[in-house]
Formats: C-alpha cells, structure tokens, sequence
C-alpha cells in the first residue's frame, strides 16, 4: 500500500503539532535550561556546565532507585508476561461467557491510579483490610507499612492485579487471529497441546506480545501514583522508584539542576526504548 | 472448532473462575467498607456489611469540597478529550492517507510523548502554566493531558482510518465533495466507532491521572484524585468515605466499559492490534 507523497498533509497535522510543541518542546527546554545552570535564588543563573549530569551519575540515592526500578519492572515482566499469555490461553473464544470475561479484566485497567494505590492500602492493611487480616490470622507476619518485603510484595501483586489482564488482552487478540484450519491440522497430526502453543499459538502472539512487553517495560519504569499512595516510598527508601525520588526532588525539595538533569537522563533513556518500539511496532505493521 | 472446545474444558474455566475472583476481590472490599460505619470499620471484622448504609455516599454527594471534585475532574476530562479529537482527526487523516516531508519523524515524536514520564515534565509544567496565569485552572490540566492524549488519539484514529479503503476518498473527491464536506459528512460517520473508541481512552488517560492534575491545581481545579490524597494522610481516618470515594471514581469507566469491550487491547496498544 504506497501512498501519494503530498506535502499538503502538513496544514492537516499543523494543530497536533502547535499544541504537542507547546505542551511537551516548550517544558523541555525549560528542564534543558535548568540542567546546565545553578541558581541561588532571586531569578540569578550561572552557568554550570555538566555539573549537575556528573552529580546525578555518581549519586548514590539515585543509583539505588534505579536499581530498585530495574528489580522491580523485571520482577513484574516475569510474572506478568507468562501469567497474561496463561489467562489468554484459557480464555473462552465467544459467547457471553466471553463477553463477561473481557468486561471484569478490563474493570481494574480503568480504574483510576491513585485508586488502585487506595483498593490495596486498605486490602492489605492487618486491622481492617481482607488479606493482611487473614494473613495474620494464619500465623504469617505481614505489615506492608514497615517490612520493606512485605511491602515489595504489595506492590508486585498489586501491579500483577492492575495489569496483568492487557498482557492477557492483547495475547487473546492475537489468538483470535488464528484460523481454525490450524488447530484442524493440528489435530490431524496428533500434535501435542504443547506443540500447538509452541508452533502456532506463540508465533502468531509474537507481534502483541512484544507490544505487551514494551508497553509494561515503559509504564512500570514511570510507575509514580500507586506506589505513591500505597507506600509513599516506604518504609525509609525501600520502594523509592525513579518517578518518585525526582518529585521529591523537582517538587518537594526545589533542587532544580540536579532533577533537570535527572529528567533528562530519565528521558533519553525512555526516548532509547520508544524508538526500539517504533521500529518493531511499524516493522511489525508492514509484514501484515 | 472441536479440538479447541476440547482443549477448554473444565480446567480452563476453573482458571478463568479464580483468575476474575482474584480481580474482583480487593474491589468487592472497597465496595463492602463504602457500606459501612467507620465504626464498624474498625470495631467488627465481617466480609458483608452487618447494617449497609449509605452515609459515606451522602458525605460526599452533599459536601461541595468533595463533589467540586468530581466536577472538576470531569471539567479537565472533557475538555481534554474534546481538544484531543479535535486536532487528532485531521493529523491522523494525512498520516493515513499521505506521504510528507518528515512524517515518520513527527510519528515516532509523537509516541516518545505518549512514553514521557509524566514526573519529567511535572516542574516545568508547573512553571509554565503559572507563568501564563493559568495555574490552578481546568484549561490547564486538560492542555497538560494533551501531552499524552494526542499522540494516543492520532495513533488509535489512524488505525482506524487505514482500514477503510482509499478509493471512497477518491470518488468522494471526483463527486465534486469539498475536503471539509467529504471529511465531516462521509468520512467521520465511516471511522464513527474509531472516534468513540479514541474518545473513551483519552477520557480514561486523562481520568486515571493524577501526577500532573495535582501539581496544576490548588484549589479551584483540584481532582477527585487528589482530594482523596489530602484525605488519606490526615489524622483522623475516614475510611467509609475514602472507600465511597474510591467507588464512585471507578463508575464512569465500569458504565462504558461494555461498549469498548472488543477494542480494550487495540486502544491500550495505540491502535496497533
């Protein structure tokens, strides 16, 4: 499918691009600007050079929160991925049952963060929430406030509730590509039910499922709102994630260069990502 | 058909059964606490309320610092969405159905605005919007959202519109349409499913925020979102009408969600399945 060059198309993507320039260029060089001067107040800048990038690499507390990051999306990879195509694989094909199906795993994809973050601060609390008191009442030691295990714990489980179902989502998507014809043959061939999953199921998924990965790479590595509300961070810095040690530093602190320069490093590395997922996402759209 | 009915049979449902448990618990917690007394909350340990009342809902539907809220949330919503869908459509038009100068580049920008963290640009937000006067203001939050709702937008429209053939644009065109004639009277109601869907996932990303509605606004604009914050890290504890409040926010997608049902995964994936 080859389409019309037509320079035109410019005054049709015009609005996008004055309101995307004025909500995302304009910042940006506002956080630029910042990175590379120090200010003691008054609206007086000097010149700092690559100061503060040199502060941000070499600083210990941010280093830990990337590690922490790091832990914690691959964490979340590792059981989301395989859980998401699990819950694929068993879900029904069509009828109302389907339907139903499709509408409950949607529910906790649209529920607002902060939300999510409130549903398990009270879910796991040991005095009135669901879990923490049945744990407790079966003898095992669970206080998300101040075991920093516990604590991990709620969080995984509470990212695996919020979004394990787009894993599961997109994996059924892919599946209901599948023609029957396969699974006919497959038959015919006395395949195994792993041999099916492993020779047709899994290729045909490969296109959504590294969509699934992506997409759960780069929102877990800017998780900010449901840790936020569920732990603040805590107990001390254990769940202290990228998002939330910047805004305690843009925000909380006002330490305006290091967290400039801290957001750019954040977003060239994001930038790095999206491009690999561009190139796969259209690489992927051209093969259809 | 047969060898996949086999293939799913008791095991599967038995996963399904425990796996949607599983996400209908902590919800049906919320919902069981919004029904209770604080009292009860803290005095009796039951898995359904002993006396459901609705006191914690009339707390909120009857105190202005609460609803304002609500109002205001839905205020930056809808205008979000509205602005959105607005300058997407014509945007995700050429990126369907033409070839310019630059148009992979200004796509892929696009994404890496959709991939921003929202923590980057919280300060320099802030900033902005309070250096034009516009902080603390409905306008301002729903500009904000634009960040990551038009990128979203063009790409779910432009998935969308890829999929109805160019020859209707053409013979629109030979019939003598204008652009704007032929956009507005064939082909909008063509993609009318693709606009819904679009819509509904800019009001669900713009809903679900919080980061960048709470460091825009202080008073006037405040979100739901953050008023249930402030709430949480007061001393006295409300947690009947925390819960309420939480309940009533998970509403406005739990009422459209059965009319977006099939096209859940394509929106989350930028219109890419």
């Amino acid at each position: 499918m080859d389409k019309p060059v037509n320079n035109r198309a410019w005054f049709l993507v015009m609005p996008v691009l004055a309101l995307v320039a004025f909500s995302a260029l304009l910042p940006l060089m506002t956080v630029v600007n910042y990175s590379l001067q120090d200010t003691f107040g008054g609206n007086q800048f000097f010149w700092a050079g690559l100061e503060w990038f040199e502060d941000v690499v070499h600083s210990d507390r941010i280093r830990a929160a990337l590690g922490r990051q790091v832990l914690f999306s691959a964490s979340i990879l590792a059981i989301e991925i395989p859980l998401g195509i699990f819950i694929a694989l068993n879900m029904p094909k069509k009828g109302v049952w389907a339907s139903f199906c499709l509408v409950v795993m949607a529910l906790p994809l649209l529920i607002p963060w902060n939300v999510v973050g409130t549903i398990w601060q009270v879910f796991g609390r040991v005095d009135i929430g669901l879990l923490g008191y049945t744990l407790t009442k079966l003898g095992i030691s669970y206080n998300y406030v101040n075991d920093p295990i516990a604590a991990w714990i709620t969080i995984i489980v509470m990212d695996v509730w919020h979004w394990t179902s787009l894993v599961a989502l997109l994996c059924y998507a892919g599946l209901q590509s599948i023609p029957d014809a396969y699974y006919q043959a497959a038959k015919i061939d006395q395949a195994s039910r792993w041999k099916v999953f492993r020779y047709i199921e899994l290729p045909k998924m490969q296109g959504v499922l590294l969509i699934a990965v992506l997409l759960r790479f780069m929102d877990s590595f800017m998780i900010y709102t449901e840790p936020f509300v569920l732990t603040g961070g805590g107990p001390g810095n254990a769940t202290t994630f990228l998002s939330i040690d910047l805004v305690k530093m843009a925000v909380g602190q006002f330490d305006l260069g290091p967290a400039a320069a801290f957001s750019l490093i954040y977003f060239l590395v994001i930038l790095v990502i999206s491009f690999v997922f561009y190139t796969l996402m259209t690489k992927e759209g051209e093969a259809l | 058909m047969a060898a996949v009915a086999e293939s799913k049979g008791r095991g599967a449902a038995l996963v399904m059964v425990l796996y949607l448990l599983f996400l209908m618990l902590p919800i049906y917690w919320l919902l069981n606490m919004s029904l209770k007394t604080n009292r009860e909350i803290l005095g009796v340990f039951s898995l359904w309320p002993q006396n459901p009342t609705l006191d914690n809902y009339r707390t909120i539907l009857t105190d202005p610092s609460w609803y304002m809220g609500y109002v205001n949330s839905l205020t930056y919503v809808v205008l979000n969405t509205a602005i959105s869908i607005a300058v997407a459509l014509p945007a995700a038009y050429a990126f369907s159905r033409y070839r310019f100068l630059g148009d992979k580049h200004l796509f892929f920008w696009l994404l890496t605005n959709r991939m921003a963290p929202a923590a980057v640009f919280a300060l320099p937000f802030f900033q902005l919007y309070s250096s034009i006067g516009l902080f603390d203001t409905h306008i301002a939050v729903a500009l904000a959202h634009c960040l990551f709702n038009v990128p979203l937008a063009v790409w779910i429209l432009e998935g969308f519109m890829s999929g109805v053939p160019r020859e209707i644009d053409e013979t629109a065109y030979v019939d003598g349409y204008s652009f704007p004639r032929f956009f507005v009277r064939i082909f909008m109601p063509l993609i009318a499913s693709g606009i819904g869907v679009a819509a509904f996932f800019c009001f669900m990303f713009s809903w679900v925020e919080l980061l960048l509605s709470r460091t825009l606004t202080s008073v006037d604009a405040k979100p739901i979102a953050a008023t249930m914050t402030r709430t949480v890290s007061a001393s006295g504890l409300d947690w009947g009408v925390l819960a309420a409040a939480g309940i009533l926010t998970i509403i406005p997608g739990a009422l459209v969600i059965w009319f977006v049902r099939n096209y859940i995964a394509k929106g989350f994936a930028l219109g890419r399945v």
